[in-house]
């Protein structure tokens, strides 16, 4: 008879069972006991109009696979790229976000960060690709400037810490100059802007 | 700037991406132009941006390759190109941990980190770090040291970010940097500065002097950086909470003169550490908060955001120092940005007046379906608080539960919108009806095996006391039908639990029981069989004890008596009495506004305690022959002063027949020790004392245990409580507090303890059960009693329910320990099992006219525990 019960407590367990899955995601119930730090920054992804990868750079080990971050991306596209809205709150992370075109430029940081530090390693990161692709901030030309792209991000955060916040000096020491495209290949227009920026660098230095 | 890499590229296609089909292969093939001279920067730029394309997409480069391509790139030093330079750096830091002997560019970028050419310096001081361990380290100390208070801002940053990462494997190198840290602080450049600062405190941030003394000289001078203040906030607030102390320290005042900071982000920081420090009050929060209110207008969505984000954390704890915001927070309603209005909504749910949810509930369904899970949560959060707060709302909050359970979404959100139904449905008897129905709709089309369980659990338990439970059927039995094993298995116990309480229903539910036998499933089978068994024999006691009310014993505790019983084989029946009982949740199930899953936890706890306490005393030769614990009091009570020579606490154990009083005892003198310590008991009533089993010896502030065996009276048994005057006596040897020598002579003393009582709750177990009323008949009237009492000292009802629970240390069914508001009757159902395992039910009616009438009737399958219970009310 004894043994026949045990359906009944089998009950219990379940719920029993609901307790320990119980890992609940109290967002913002606990007072942040966070040590200080200077490491700000999780990611930084530029992600393109179909939700692929362009450029992806995780600075800790919140997503350590690809596959996970792949997922992430995935997510975080599916959640914000309808929407102009700047910034979200995703698995427990803060997204700030912004899109240009084609492109979708994403910072991400702990929920506990300061959002509006976010938004300055964000805003850094589209001004001085802007000024590099000269306002031309689409997929294209993104890609043909691919090593300009990898060198801005150096500049702008070094493992997760923001490392500089000015545009200016950001495009300034990247300064791709490298051998300049003939001349015969440059649009009139081309060869004025290139000349304002050079201007500008030096009155800058 | 904009460059072409390929003519091709440009021609075969708009919007192409020229690195879509890289071939690992192929391109590390390339990377043999690296050899070639003269070297042609342009072509291995590109390729280095190639290989650097390919680490980002997630490619996995094998080691040896891995290694031969950064070999071959270490060529193109040669070149002064400063694009490829800058892209070599790159390469080097993303292949430092893929490749081998990635150290034998060390020179080369030591040469570039102190030559000429600034825009190399600062990068190759990181792309060095990166490749540095700390044996190297040393080698290149006085490099770094140099960078580190170097006037170009990009290699001092440079420097001071590479020390703060090479702080966590070489953090006594880097220490010593602290006085080239502490120049650069002083810096004009605003991020100099704030990498500075980062870098000190985090060499210091064990030493509290020292940061203190950072914070005020930094904060007395000002800062530049907006940054470096963030910083400063943070460290100041960090200091404040370990200090638990003041808020009239500096240290506050300095948060607070960032509120008036030029820098937004620096304004929201300090905002921000003031609402999260413990125990603000709400003066203090009060210019945060104005600060908070003005951010909810900024054109910003980040700042209108955070703003209303942190707006939120208040409300939970000060929702009336938020009410001044109500305007601005209603503005934001209608925010495009969804977060943002979420956000607005529910901080508004809990500062607003009960006139205004209807409007927000509807604003908030218009664009549910926008927010992501997370949001949701929070949404179904604040719902939950509401529905405790105004009972009244509960039908427009639970239509808006529903349609939000019809929607799409995950486990989490789904499980709390489960969690709030049923919260509702128990405080609410109103609501019962139309909340079941709409639960049975859910599990229809429910992916969530977990979920399903629990309703079809609640149904069984609630469905048969409603109006029409035959219309709940239909539901229960599409899930035998439809479902897999686990729900199926659930859905036959709930059928089971209708045939129980309704006659009507029940040649209908056995046809379908019937059908279940046949089930694939053993589990599912078994459970039918047995069902079908208990129910044809159509015996209420039958039906309340195996279908309507589950095992109150534990299970751990029932696991490890079946084992043993199979060890030892007898002729005796396993008989069920000895396994000890459940411990009955103490605390009602539910805090107020945490999570329900939350609070359960303890229960498991307080289940392992009893246990603990079984395999001690069991250890103990002297206790052997008292059958199996009945009973460990919760908690201990303390029979000293807390800060007196000795701590003793009291831990009571009831058995059948004895009580063992277990005295957990700390000697608090660090120049005595004390040696065959024992608790003497004097009891006014008939208990007598059997033995004292003592501490051998108790040293200096490590505790001890020693018990006292009583026999509880057998010639009057309603003699259960009783009060003992306790006495602990042991011997003193002194000893010498430094070495901890002890003196071999020593001396009897003794001392008094406070008084330790015994009442009827130590006789009696906690249980629960589900059905009382099934319960209360199974038991029957064989041994009932009634007494009527007066409680003149109480006034509410409130009072007496809690001061009745209390005394009988009995559980309350059907929550009847909640009185509803306004009524002047009620009726307290307790439940309970008596030492030797007799069930006891008692059932309380009380009048409130100026004092409190109560009337107490008591079942049990015994006579006596009824008598007891009597006895000691009376």
């Amino acid at each position: 008879m004894e043994a026949l019960i045990l359906p009944q407590w089998d009950q219990g367990k379940v719920s029993g069972l609901l307790v320990v899955a119980g890992a609940f995601r109290t967002e913002g119930m606990f007072i942040s006991l966070q040590e200080p730090s200077l490491y700000t920054v999780k990611a930084i992804l530029i992600l393109d109009n179909d939700g692929d990868r362009l450029f992806a750079k995780y600075y800790d080990d919140t997503y350590p696979s690809v596959k996970e971050q792949k997922a992430f991306e995935k997510n975080i596209f599916n959640k914000t790229h309808r929407t102009d809205s700047e910034i979200a709150l995703l698995e427990g992370l803060t997204v700030v976000y912004k899109s240009s075109i084609d492109l979708y430029f994403y910072v991400i940081g702990s929920s506990y960060e300061n959002e509006l530090m976010l938004m300055a390693v964000l805003n850094c990161l589209f001004d001085s690709l802007s000024q590099m692709l000269r306002k031309n901030v689409e997929k294209r030309a993104l890609l043909e400037n691919m090593e300009g792209l990898f060198l801005a991000v150096d500049e702008i955060v070094d493992g997760g810490v923001i490392l500089e916040s000015d545009p200016q000096q950001v495009v300034h020491r990247v300064a791709l100059r490298g051998e300049d495209v003939p001349l015969t290949e440059q649009t009139v227009s081309q060869v004025l802007q290139s000349a304002k920026e050079q201007i500008k660098w030096s009155l800058l230095r | 700037m904009l460059k072409k890499f390929d003519k091709k590229d440009e021609e075969s296609g708009g919007g192409s991406n020229p690195f879509q089909h890289l071939e690992k292969s192929a391109v590390l093939q390339e990377a043999r132009v690296f050899n070639e001279t003269p070297i042609n920067p342009r072509k291995c730029a590109h390729i280095l941006t190639k290989i650097l394309y390919l680490i980002n997409q997630g490619e996995h480069l094998g080691t040896t390759e891995a290694t031969e391509a950064f070999f071959a790139m270490t060529k193109l030093f040669q070149s002064n190109d400063p694009t490829l330079r800058r892209m070599c750096y790159l390469t080097i830091k993303e292949m430092s941990c893929i490749a081998e002997d990635v150290i034998i560019v060390t020179s080369s970028l030591t040469k570039d980190m102190t030559g000429k050419e600034d825009n190399y310096r600062g990068p190759a001081v990181r792309a060095l770090c990166q490749i540095t361990d700390s044996t190297m380290l040393q080698a290149i100390e006085r490099y770094m040291k140099q960078a580190i208070v170097d006037k170009v801002p990009s290699v001092s940053s440079s420097a001071l970010v590479s020390s703060l990462h090479l702080l966590k494997c070489s953090f006594d190198v880097v220490k010593r940097w602290v006085n080239e840290a502490q120049e650069a602080a002083s810096s004009d450049n605003i991020m100099v500065q704030y990498h500075a600062l980062g870098l000190l405190y985090h060499v210091r941030k064990n030493d509290r002097l020292a940061v203190s003394k950072m914070i005020s000289k930094f904060t007395r001078h000002g800062l530049k950086s907006p940054f470096a203040y963030c910083m400063m906030i943070r460290v100041a607030s960090r200091q404040l909470e370990e200090e638990d102390g003041s808020r009239d320290s500096p240290l506050f005042d300095f948060i607070e003169s960032c509120l008036r900071n030029k820098h937004e982000m620096v304004v929201y920081e300090a905002a921000s550490a003031i609402v999260n420090l413990p125990g603000c009050s709400a003066k203090e929060l009060a210019p945060a908060v104005s600060v908070l209110q003005l951010f909810c207008s900024s054109p910003k969505a980040a700042l209108r955001y955070a703003a209303v984000r942190t707006l939120n954390k208040v409300a939970m704890k000060h929702p009336s120092a938020v009410t001044a915001c109500n305007l601005d927070l209603e503005n934001l309603v209608t925010d495009s940005n969804r977060s943002i209005a979420t956000l607005a909504i529910t901080t508004l749910l809990k500062t607003g007046s009960e006139g205004s949810i209807d409007r927000l509930m509807k604003q908030i369904s218009s664009f549910m379906s926008e927010i992501s899970d997370e949001f949701k949560v929070v949404v179904v959060q604040a719902i939950s608080a509401l529905c405790q707060k105004y009972p009244r709302k509960h039908a427009v909050l639970m239509n808006f539960l529903f349609s939000m359970l019809r929607e799409e979404g995950g486990f989490e959100y789904k499980r709390a919108i489960v969690d709030c139904i049923i919260s509702i449905i128990e405080e609410n008897s109103e609501s019962k009806e139309t909340g079941l129905s709409h639960l049975c709709e859910f599990i229809e089309d429910c992916e969530f095996t977990v979920l399903a369980t629990r309703i079809l659990h609640l149904l069984g338990q609630e469905g048969p006391k409603t109006n029409n439970p035959s219309k709940y059927i239909r539901f229960i039995y599409n899930r035998v039908v439809l479902e897999h094993e686990e729900v199926r298995a659930g859905a036959v116990s709930a059928l089971a639990k209708f045939g129980a309480q309704n006659e009507e229903m029940l040649p209908s539910i056995l046809v379908l029981l019937k059908r279940c036998v046949m089930d694939d499933d053993n589990e599912v089978r078994d459970r039918a069989t047995f069902y079908l068994n208990v129910l044809e024999q159509k015996q209420k006691a039958l039906n309340a004890g195996y279908i309507l009310n589950g095992l109150t014993v534990s299970i751990p505790g029932l696991e490890r008596a079946l084992q043993q019983y199979t060890l030892e084989p007898s002729e005796k029946p396993f008989d069920l009495k000895s396994v000890p009982l459940a411990t009955a949740p103490t605390a009602e199930p539910r805090a107020e506004s945490t999570p329900i899953t939350a609070a359960k936890q303890p229960e498991k706890v307080a289940a392992t305690r009893q246990e603990i306490f079984q395999e001690q005393l069991a250890a103990v030769p002297e206790f052997q022959g008292l059958g199996p614990l009945f009973k460990s009091s919760p908690e201990p009570v303390a029979l000293t002063e807390s800060e007196t020579e000795y701590v003793v606490r009291c831990t009571k154990h009831t058995f059948t027949e004895h009580m063992v009083f277990q005295f957990d005892c700390t000697n608090t003198l660090n120049d005595q020790t004390l040696e065959n310590v024992t608790v003497q008991m004097e009891p006014t009533e008939a208990c007598e004392v059997l033995c004292y089993v003592p501490a051998r010896s108790l040293p200096y502030n490590q505790p001890g245990t020693c018990y006292t065996l009583v026999a509880l009276p057998k010639e009057d048994p309603t003699a259960v409580a009783c009060t003992f005057s306790c006495m602990m006596k042991f011997t003193v040897k002194d000893c010498d507090p430094t070495t901890g020598e002890t003196d071999e002579e020593g001396y009897e003393d003794e001392y008094v303890l406070e008084d330790l009582e015994v009442t009827i709750a130590d006789h009696i177990q906690k249980v629960m059960k589900v059905n009382f009323e099934a319960a209360w008949d199974e038991v029957g009237d064989e041994f009932e009693k009634e007494e009527t009492f007066t409680l003149s000292t109480i006034k509410t009802l409130e009072e007496a329910v809690g001061n009745i629970v209390k005394f009988l240390g009995m559980h309350p069914c059907e929550r009847s320990d909640k009185v509803p508001d306004n009524k002047n009757t009620h009726t307290l159902l307790l439940a309970g099992v008596f030492r030797g395992g007799h069930d006891i039910l008692v059932r309380s009616r009380l009048l409130l006219l100026d004092t409190v009438t109560m009337q107490v009737t008591a079942r049990s399958s015994e006579e006596l525990p009824v008598d007891i219970v009597l006895a000691s009310v009376g």
